[in-house]
């Protein structure tokens, strides 16, 4: 019989030195350096509590990576003294399945397939920046109605990421109706997803040349339904939380990040908005059209978890008003590019031509060839900076195919955010950064 | 936005990154390394995205490593948002990142033998076995 808990072998039981798990000792304190990255110190430390606490009362936590505050499996390993965190070591890996090695033996056709199960919350960003990568090697550009079907598609995944972001976010701190209340708006844009995509996530709809399919019959109903609701609920959430003394007690004057620690560490996105500095690349580097679309960038200053819980919340009103303006000026025209070299043709020509048959033959077997060359485009995903980095060697698969997600990047600030503060807020400042492990590990 | 690629070399790569930090390039948004194997010579290129908030550009440095030596400075002192990026870069593709803080593997299993990324790691190639899992007679 196996001796699975090794209780008879000759080390005797329990190893804490050296697990399945790897290490379980911090890095020694002898290496500054490391302990630097470990507490943040490398930019401002900006809070410290001070006790009179002796280094015996130091001691070591595993928190994770089966944790359900530590959305999905983020393992943290943290030196504690009394009820202060002192040091942070985040270790993921997880949920590593090799994405990238995939990608490599995936052709571009089939690629958003992959791309899209990455950041499991914001898929149709993902599929997003593996087109566009793919375009800007191609050389095409898609139709009006391709790109606007695009923003109307990744704002509302916009939206429908930070409402998850908000309930997740909610329950980690004990608002469990926040956590109902989320996942329920959440669910009108699913159903709208899964109408047009035809799945709830990893949608595998924006592909290289355009999207899959036109919009269903009677879309604008259920957009007028989704942007009529979606604000009298986010009233609801204010009334609920905004002025609520519990929820501002929780939140306010935690975990603080200033723009220089986000720049130092490459936090983007809404918590670099919400730390003071104006950056979008939807404005900055506009995609897709984005630059025809009247919007507001929400800016706030305080950098604390409470700003970056309220800076969701006035996004997702910014993004119902780009969806309002992506449903009134939808433009009439072709949804793909009627290149047949890049996307196939529709089904029913197959019967009627031979040289229908023999591009889709051809998508579908051997994919389409791109250029030698390489391209790294960004957008501006829920998270931050969503980067695809994509070198072709002329065939029709990508010679190496990286995908930048932000919440890899995001989480290298958790250190900063969680040490010299207490552990109950360890908590609130995991999930005021958002990350989606499957972004994290890719 | 303006964007720029600029090629070095390893022995100048990290006065280069120094100049692009003073040059109020904020961020360094990404590393990566493209394995050129059997197509180029050296072999490993390291590829590090940098992003200019205030001025708004984006410049891209590309370095080729040595294939004796796999090594290049670190960049964690100057750009801490590198740390997590060289480590990943060292564990899927085994280029040492010198002076770097804490060089252990990131993503794979810290017993794990070969670099996954590298063109000439099959993949499948390894069945998976998980630690410790009770032995099927």
């Amino acid at each position: 019989m196996f001796d699975f808990w090794a209780t008879n072998s000759e080390e005797g039981g329990w190893n804490i030195s050296s697990t399945d798990e790897g290490s379980q000792k911090m890095l020694e304190e002898e290496n500054e350096k490391q302990i630097k990255i470990q507490t943040g110190t490398d930019v401002i430390d900006d809070f410290v509590i001070d006790e009179d606490t002796s280094d015996d009362e130091r001691m070591i936590v595993n928190m994770g990576p089966q944790h359900p505050s530590t959305h999905g499996v983020l393992r943290l390993q943290a030196e504690l003294e009394g009820e202060v965190v002192r040091r942070v070591k985040p270790i993921i890996g997880y949920l590593h399945t090799g994405m990238e090695k995939t990608g490599e033996e995936l052709n571009y056709f089939q690629g958003p397939t992959n791309t899209t199960r990455m950041d499991y919350l914001s898929p149709l960003f993902n599929e997003l920046v593996f087109s566009l990568t793919t375009e800007k090697l191609v050389g095409i550009e898609v139709p009006d109605r391709a790109k606007n079907i695009r923003i109307l598609m990744t704002e509302l995944n916009r939206i429908s990421s930070h409402l998850v972001a908000l309930a997740t976010g909610g329950m980690d701190i004990g608002a469990l109706s926040m956590m109902i209340f989320g996942f329920r708006e959440r669910e009108l844009i699913l159903n709208f997803f899964e109408k047009t995509t035809g799945l709830r996530m990893n949608h595998n709809y924006i592909r290289p040349g355009g999207v899959a399919a036109d919009l269903p019959d009677g879309w604008q109903k259920d957009i007028e339904e989704i942007l009529k609701i979606i604000p009298e609920k986010l009233q609801d959430y204010d009334d609920m939380l905004l002025d609520n003394p519990i929820w501002k007690g929780r939140l306010q004057n935690v975990g603080i990040l200033t723009t220089e620690e986000c720049f130092a560490y490459g936090v983007t996105g809404p918590s670099l908005r919400a730390s003071g500095h104006s950056w979008d690349l939807r404005k900055a580097q506009p995609y897709s059209g984005i630059e025809n679309f009247e919007f507001e960038v929400p800016v706030l200053n305080e950098g604390d978890v409470f700003a970056r819980w309220r800076i969701k919340v006035l996004e997702i009103f910014e993004s119902l008003k780009i969806v309002e303006q992506a449903l009134n000026k939808m433009p009439k025209g072709p949804y793909k590019v009627q290149d047949k070299k890049i996307t196939p043709p529709p089904r029913k020509r197959l019967d009627e031509s031979m040289e229908a048959l023999i591009h889709h033959f051809k998508i579908y077997t051997e994919g389409f060839k791109v250029p030698e060359g390489d391209a790294y485009v960004a957008i501006e995903s829920p998270r931050g900076e969503l980067g695809c980095y994509i070198v072709s060697d002329g065939s029709s698969k990508p010679y190496r195919m990286h995908v930048r997600g932000p919440s890899f990047c995001n989480l290298q600030a958790l250190p900063v955010i969680m040490t010299d503060s207490p552990i109950a807020d360890a908590v609130a400042a995991i999930a005021s950064l958002d990350p989606v492990i499957g972004d994290v590990d890719r | 936005m303006s964007y720029e690629i600029i090629n070095t070399s390893v022995a100048e790569y990290k006065k280069l990154v120094e100049s692009l930090h003073s040059e109020s390039f904020e961020m360094m948004v990404d590393l990566t390394v493209v394995d050129w194997f059997r197509k180029k010579e050296p072999r490993f290129e390291v590829v590090v995205q940098f992003l200019s908030v205030s001025k708004n550009e984006r410049k891209t440095v590309k370095v080729f490593v040595d294939d004796e030596e796999l090594s290049i400075p670190s960049i964690t002192d100057i750009y801490p948002s590198a740390n997590f990026y060289e480590r990943e870069a060292y564990d899927m593709f085994g280029i040492n990142f010198l002076e770097h803080p804490d060089l252990t593997r990131i993503l794979m299993p810290d017993d794990w033998n070969g670099h996954p990324l590298r063109k000439n790691y099959g993949s499948g190639r390894i069945p998976v076995q998980f630690k410790n899992a009770p032995k099927v007679e």
